[in-house]
């Protein structure tokens, strides 16, 4: 038995699955198993995470600290103006509140923070408390709506009421509500909306950037730098785009059934999915705009001539060695897939919190064989792993950092506090920069897991 | 000094108890810290740990669901505990509650007693100590979670009565790196001492040959059985009055002496631990650290005029701002508000201790402070520097003031996990850092660009 299959729970053994040794067949979306150490937050995490980024609106937090406190400021979700979002705004339930109810303090904190920031909406987020305790949110909410004269709008993001899914389902309830009421006058034909991008080290100003020179507007970023007012006109757009999809795809959908909006689905990262989220466009605006094609080309080239003979540098270092992937959403992990092997690497392990068995039939699909795809993976599983593929870099978030780092084996940080962009073309570099820097360190000859090897 | 009175929180200066409670767990040997309540709660405290010690920390959770909300959470807390049990080979399970499991009322103690039977019934005869401690996070902070488990792991496991020379030294939270700094000094007055939570190699390991389950390290469980007959305990801390704490259930329950320092930074409060521990062994300081202390008072005088007068906005947990404050005061530095998120009611009294009869003016002390008030507090108290953990950093940039980063968490430096606070040599960093950014902002600011200060 290897050392992974010995730390596998039995009840777990159906969320893992080794390409080529039996039929592609995996569960996926169950709850977490008890004292398994799952990397997977919850519901709240799941909605903060989405809307956090709107940074002039309110979040505030209605329970006991803790959520409130884990949350500030932690994620790296760029505003080009207000900066509202990164305060870290609570109602710190007490024990008295506990008993008593916690409306009327959530009342009067709404109000205060509202004469003190003027926030253009506030959202008010939910925690498990509140559910068990009762509090009605929404009658709270819809009292100081009136009253300050800005949405006021509840999150139902109890934690235990599932995990980051249904988390991502309320916080797409809640912008919905938002959707629809603003004007849409001078909005032209060629337009956009960027859903589940959240601007992180400012990637969405790359991409809007890109759309820019394609001649095509954006209209609302929504989850990422973005702005009450963009969201209330997001319907004048002529498309909805939707990367993280899991994330953002129920507001895309509620989008298109109310206002008949269309949504592509799209990744930003690598150079194969960036091209063609950005072909995807022009191909869905060309018959308004036939010059679209052309333009779009040539911008995919010009990035490439510069982006290309970059990345042949750190390929020449990169070619063979061997990856790992553990990410929150299953999206990008396709994308670094085809990032990898643009750098001559082979991706050996794969796995998500939340993916679907559509996400991870499609992960079969593009892996090797011998591949390890992997559900709601936990600290013993994801070390099994990594040994046993010997991996040369494992990417994903700060609680697998120390997994790789213990085991000696390189990391690159893909999660939502990283610092530089990995979207876009320059986005591609800067990966396989991280990447490059990371496994070419001198420091590994020291770790005694690779000592001799080195 | 008035504050306002606020009803809601911004940017909390404070954590929420099962945090506490986990760090505390993850001090001993073998231990798996585990929550009982939704996955949430165990991610989140786990990556703003990790982001502190750069070191992995698994948190074990019952990870309940809407269905155990409404019918009790059990079940899975057992399943839970057989899962830490099979896969990680826990010696103890810290098992603390959160605000969901206190608020749907499941009584972990009963849960985990009938689990004790179940497994005795199926023939499952070792079992790993199970511990359990009440940590709602709408009560307390993270301090309060930390004291209560270390109490709960002491209640809880020390049953052995039997004469034991030794010293029990409880801490509180302090670094890796001070605790390593504590077993040394004890060792050096070759007196044998159990510490108390001792996270100091299990979040502050070395490079190994494998990812360990369960790092390495901790204090012993053996160890902890035989509390109850040692020759005294030290704790630190000078707001625990009202506390529950550890040393006063030795103290009651098995006639252990207790005694109650401050966290020993500065020279008063240091000596105050090391002549405790001179009394209590009957030997005298050990040269080394009475060279420590003399080089320490010698660079007292070095540092001086740096730091006459300069202005301190002291904030974190109570223990340690009192701390802190009272090593300020004995350099010259004036603080000008002690603040915490902590509620112990004894605050402002401890404060009161170390800074009269030193401080030329009393700071303003706070309880309960976020740093929405911090911010305007310091505002009308012109500081010129800020001491605390990394969450101060934007106040520290929007006043145009250094920050000396201390305590937990520090998550913008490198390093924070080894910073060393206590005793002459703790000290003795705090003032190297302290003066060194004062020299380093005036540098900056100078237009001459002096290179010699």
């Amino acid at each position: 038995m290897s050392t992974a299959e010995a730390v596998i729970f039995k009840e777990r053994s159906g969320q893992i699955h080794r390409k080529g040794q039996e039929p592609f067949e995996m569960d996926c979306n169950r709850e977490s198993l008890a004292g398994a150490v799952s990397q997977r937050a919850c519901v709240f995490c799941g909605s903060r995470v989405v809307l956090y980024p709107i940074a002039d609106a309110l979040h505030l937090v209605h329970g006991p600290i803790g959520c409130a406190a884990y949350t500030w400021d932690i994620r790296g979700a760029l505003s080009s103006g207000p900066a509202l979002h990164r305060l870290s705004f609570s109602t710190d339930l007490q024990e008295i509140d506990v008993i008593f109810g916690g409306e009327e303090k959530l009342y009067r904190a709404l109000t205060e923070l509202i004469d003190r920031h003027h926030p253009k909406a506030a959202f008010v987020y939910s925690t498990c408390i509140v559910g068990i305790i009762g509090d009605d949110l929404e009658s709270v909410c819809r009292r100081v709506a009136e009253e300050k004269k800005i949405p006021v709008i509840p999150v139902q993001s109890e934690g235990f009421k599932g995990n980051k899914r249904e988390g991502y389902s309320a916080a797409c309830k809640a912008m919905f509500r938002l959707v629809g009421t603003g004007d849409t006058t001078g909005i032209p034909a060629l337009s956009v909306n960027i859903l589940g991008d959240f601007n992180l080290a400012g990637e969405l100003w790359i991409i809007r950037d890109y759309f820019k020179k394609m001649g095509v507007e954006t209209v609302a970023n929504i989850t990422g730098d973005g702005r009450v007012e963009d969201i209330m006109r997001a319907h004048g757009a002529a498309l909805n785009l939707v990367q993280c999809s899991g994330a953002t795809v129920e507001l895309a959908k509620m989008m298109k059934e109310s206002f008949g909006i269309p949504f592509k689905r799209v990744s930003y990262f690598g150079v194969e999915d960036m091209a063609q989220a950005l072909y995807d466009v022009a191909e869905f605006f060309r018959d308004k705009d036939p010059g679209i094609i052309e333009r779009t080309r040539q911008l995919v080239k010009d990035e490439l001539s510069v982006l290309y003979p970059e990345l042949q540098k750190f390929r020449k270092d990169l070619e063979g060695k061997k990856a790992a992937i553990y990410v929150g959403g299953a999206f990008k992990a396709f994308s670094l897939v085809k990032a990898f092997r643009l750098l001559g690497m082979q991706v050996v392990m794969v796995g998500s919190q939340t993916g679907t068995e559509e996400d991870y039939r499609d992960l079969h699909e593009i892996t090797d064989e011998g591949t390890i795809i992997v559900d709601d993976s936990n600290p013993l599983e994801l070390a099994g792993f990594l040994k046993e593929k010997e991996c040369d870099i494992f990417v994903g978030g700060v609680k697998e950092r120390p997994i790789a780092y213990k085991l000696g084996v390189g990391f690159c940080d893909h999660n939502h506090e990283r610092k530089q962009p990995l979207e876009g073309f320059v986005g591609m570099l800067n990966f396989a920069r991280e990447v490059h820097c990371s496994v070419m360190s001198p420091v590994w000859r020291f770790v005694p897991r690779r000592k001799e090897k080195a | 000094m008035e504050r306002s009175s606020y009803t809601s929180t911004t940017n909390a200066c404070k954590l929420c108890k099962p945090l506490g409670a986990c760090l505390a767990f993850r001090g001993i040997e073998g231990a798996v810290p585990m929550l009982h309540g939704s996955q949430g709660c165990a991610t989140y405290m786990r990556r703003y740990i990790i982001s502190h010690f750069r070191e992995p920390m698994d948190i074990a959770s019952s990870s309940l669901g809407e269905k155990h909300a409404v019918y009790g959470g059990g079940p899975n807390l057992k399943q839970g505990l057989q899962n830490v049990m099979a896969k990680f080979g826990a010696k103890l399970i810290g098992v603390a509650t959160t605000c969901l499991t206190e608020t749907i009322g499941d009584d972990v103690p009963m849960i985990v007693k009938e689990f004790r039977n179940e497994m005795r019934q199926s023939g499952v005869l070792q079992l790993p100590a199970l511990v359990t401690v009440s940590t709602p996070s709408y009560s307390g902070t993270h301090m309060e979670g930390f004291h209560a488990a270390v109490r709960a792991v002491v209640e809880q496991l020390s049953d052995d009565r039997s004469c034991a020379h030794m010293l029990n030294l409880l801490p509180g939270f302090l670094s890796p790196e001070d605790l390593r700094y504590l077993k040394e000094v004890v060792d050096d007055f070759r007196y044998p001492s159990v510490i108390l939570p001792d996270f100091s190699m299990t979040l502050d390991g070395p490079a190994l040959e494998d990812c360990e389950k369960i790092p390495r390290g901790g204090t012993p469980i053996e160890d902890i059985r035989r509390m109850g007959g040692a020759d005294a305990t030290f704790e630190f801390g000078s707001t625990l009055e009202d506390c529950q704490t550890a040393g006063k259930y030795l103290d009651k329950h098995f006639g252990v002496v207790l005694h109650g320092m401050g966290i020993p930074i500065g020279i008063r409060e240091t000596d105050v631990f090391f002549g405790a521990l001179e009394q209590l062994s009957g030997k005298e300081c050990p040269e080394k650290h009475a060279l420590e202390k003399g080089r320490l008072i010698d660079s007292y005088v070095d540092a001086h005029k740096y730091l006459f007068g300069k202005r301190a906005v002291v904030y974190g947990e109570e223990d340690m701002v009192v701390a802190l404050t009272s090593f300020l005061c004995e350099v010259g530095i004036t603080p000008v508000l002690c603040a915490s998120g902590g509620r112990s009611g004894r605050f402002e009294q401890a404060i009161e201790r170390v800074t009269a009869g030193i401080a030329p003016q009393s700071p303003a002390v706070h309880e309960g402070m976020d740093f929405q008030e911090i911010e305007e507090l310091a505002r009308g108290l012109s500081p010129d520097l800020l001491i605390g953990h990394s969450k101060g950093y934007t106040l520290a940039r929007k006043l145009g003031i250094p920050l000396v980063r201390v305590g937990f968490p520090i998550h913008d430096r490198f390093g924070g996990q080894r910073i060393l606070h206590v005793g002459y040599r703790g000290t003795q960093s705090l003032l190297d850092r302290i003066v060194n950014a004062l020299l380093e902002g005036s540098q900056n600011e100078s237009p001459v660009g002096y290179a010699y200060m």
